[in-house]
């Protein structure tokens, strides 16, 4: 130990630093992935679990063939611009009323603010299912209390409400992180500018535009993109607000009807496809949409 | 309209804004405290008041003397605390070194765990769920705790990465010339400055195993091996859901995490967006 050069003992601590995360990211991520692309092109199921054997590409073909692929893809693409568009503009729209100067006891209402993030997910996921009730759902409720709706909507049991009720839970959830997000970023911007802008008669709507948007822009991106996947992979909410799909495998996004694909359904290979499938529409997606965007903004 | 009526109106207008999203936050919650304080005869009911009629801590005493709900708690809180050291010890090491050491492949490193974030659920849920009962490893705890930790590991390094960065490299500089060793260069002198972001990493850690659903459902198979998400869940059952007791029980879980979560939301401000403008 003692005769160990410099540049040695170097590299011994970077190993020892970086060796125990890299193993196990190894093992649990990147083993499975090389696992999942063989079982994409196997046969495995319920009846094939151990004696599976390589069929080709048999089973991406499936997967686009399947008309059901092409409406729960628009569904997820449009789940996803919904929630995150939603998440950025209440989250940034409630950061700005909170950072003005005049707002009293700042911590206690960013607190209540922060809420529905601190909440676990899967319990707030089961009581918005509670509340979109028809009959007993305070959201039904409430409705009619307010003279909004005479009858109730039929929230867990039509499609289109269904899909909905899915989507107002997943907002409801979502807002809060980018709020945090954007006050941090708001905090950072210098006084002086607004100070400047006031001097030039800027009215409040003006100054968002030319000076808070450019200049949160940078603090935004990283989570919009960091957002945009993880609102395209949330299984949790639609799972559990749609009790697995209901009605009839109305309400999915990708990665839940690949879910029951593979669990419910037990088509390992076909299922194994499809997340392969879920997978490279996200890695092209960012490498040319978000990458770009970000390219010139955050490096 | 003159300057000191339109202050007035903007005064009017955000509190207003701050009143109406503060009642959409709080509402569930609320629905959670009073389903939970219903008596069982009137569990479906049409009523909208906060307290209810006859209200009765008699779900809490279901939930805690006739159902498994300690036991899911204990469970849970194992799981948890094991993925939140690994995940901290982890992601406090490597992330130090992505962001000092400059050897090669780092960024290379970076971009392959940001990859991993766009992983469907599935993707590894899949083979590792095939591998498991290959090894007959299914309905073990090792087997979550593995995921979760693997699962929270590449955000935290980043997270952890990004505040390092924050950090001047000449403090380390005096720490070596003072005759500090790498490892206490590092022990002693970097680490407790990045407490910010161990707390955040803590936390999500924590989080990510407590809260997850998914992964759990699948592996998890006896009632008396669940975590807290898959008891809760089960009360939600096939034939009739007993609110009473899934009511009770998730206020019970949700409280000491949105204490914990609100405590550090200090923290969470300065810790999340360092880590996202530096990445």
């Amino acid at each position: 130990m003692f005769n160990l050069s410099e540049k040695a003992r170097y590299n011994w601590f970077l190993v020892f630093l970086m060796g125990p995360a890299t193993v196990l990211v190894l093992a649990v991520v990147a083993y499975p992935f090389f696992y999942n692309v063989f079982l994409s092109l196997s046969n495995a199921n319920i009846y094939h679990i151990k004696d599976w054997r390589l069929i080709g590409l048999q089973q991406y073909l499936s997967v686009f063939r399947e008309p059901l692929f092409w409406e729960i893809l628009l569904k997820t693409v449009i789940w996803t611009a919904v929630n995150v568009i939603f998440h950025v503009g209440i989250g940034v729209f409630l950061a700005v009323v909170l950072n003005q100067k005049f707002i009293k006891l700042k911590p206690i209402w960013r607190v209540i603010l922060i809420i529905p993030w601190a909440l676990p997910q899967y319990i707030v996921a089961l009581t918005w299912r509670g509340m979109f009730n028809y009959e007993y759902g305070a959201i039904n409720l409430l409705l009619k209390y307010f003279g909004l709706s005479q009858t109730g909507v039929t929230w867990l049991t039509s499609p289109f409400e269904a899909f909905l009720a899915v989507i107002i839970t997943n907002i409801w959830l979502g807002f809060p992180f980018m709020m945090v997000v954007a006050l941090g970023g708001l905090q950072s911007i210098p006084a002086e500018l607004y100070e400047a802008a006031d001097v030039d008669g800027a009215s409040a709507w003006r100054k968002f535009w030319a000076v808070t948007a450019p200049l949160l822009k940078p603090v935004m991106l990283p989570a919009i993109t960091l957002g945009t996947v993880w609102t395209f992979n949330n299984i949790n909410v639609v799972w559990l607000v749609s009790n697995s799909g209901e009605p009839n495998d109305q309400t999915h996004i990708l990665v839940s009807y690949v879910y029951k694909a593979a669990f419910n359904m037990y088509r390992f290979g076909w299922a194994a496809a499809f997340s392969m499938v879920i997978f490279m529409i996200l890695f092209t997606f960012n490498r040319l949409v978000l990458r770009k965007a970000q390219s010139n903004e955050v490096y | 309209m003159n300057p000191h009526t339109r202050r007035i109106l903007s005064m009017i207008a955000a509190y207003g804004v701050l009143m109406l999203f503060a009642f959409i936050a709080l509402y569930p919650l609320s629905q959670i405290i009073t389903i939970s304080l219903r008596p069982s005869d009137k569990l479906l009911s049409t009523s909208l008041a906060f307290i209810p009629e006859g209200a009765s801590l008699k779900n809490y005493e279901k939930l805690l003397f006739e159902t498994p709900y300690l036991r899911w708690l204990f469970n849970s809180l194992m799981v948890s605390v094991v993925v939140t050291f690994t995940g901290v010890a982890l992601a406090s090491t490597a992330g130090y070194a992505i962001s000092r050491f400059k050897f090669r492949g780092r960024k290379a490193y970076m971009e392959g765990l940001l990859v991993t974030q766009m992983f469907p659920a599935t993707m590894l849920l899949l083979p590792m769920y095939i591998m498991l009962i290959n090894l007959k490893l299914i309905n073990s705890y090792l087997g979550c705790i593995i995921i979760y930790s693997a699962t929270a590991l590449p955000f935290c390094i980043w997270q952890m990465k990004g505040y390092y960065d924050t950090i001047p490299v000449a403090l380390e500089e005096a720490a070596r010339i003072d005759g500090c060793t790498p490892w206490q260069t590092f022990y002693q002198v970097i680490l407790p400055l990045a407490a910010p972001a161990l707390v955040i990493t803590a936390l999500f850690s924590f989080m990510t195993a407590w809260n997850e659903y998914i992964v759990a459902a699948q592996v998890l198979q006896d009632v008396e091996m669940f975590t807290m998400p898959v008891g809760l869940k089960m009360f939600q059952g096939q034939m009739q859901t007993q609110w009473g007791l899934y009511a009770a029980g998730a206020l019970l879980v949700s409280v000491p995490v949105v204490v914990l979560f609100l405590a550090l939301s200090r923290y969470l401000i300065s810790g999340l967006t360092l880590g996202s403008v530096k990445g």
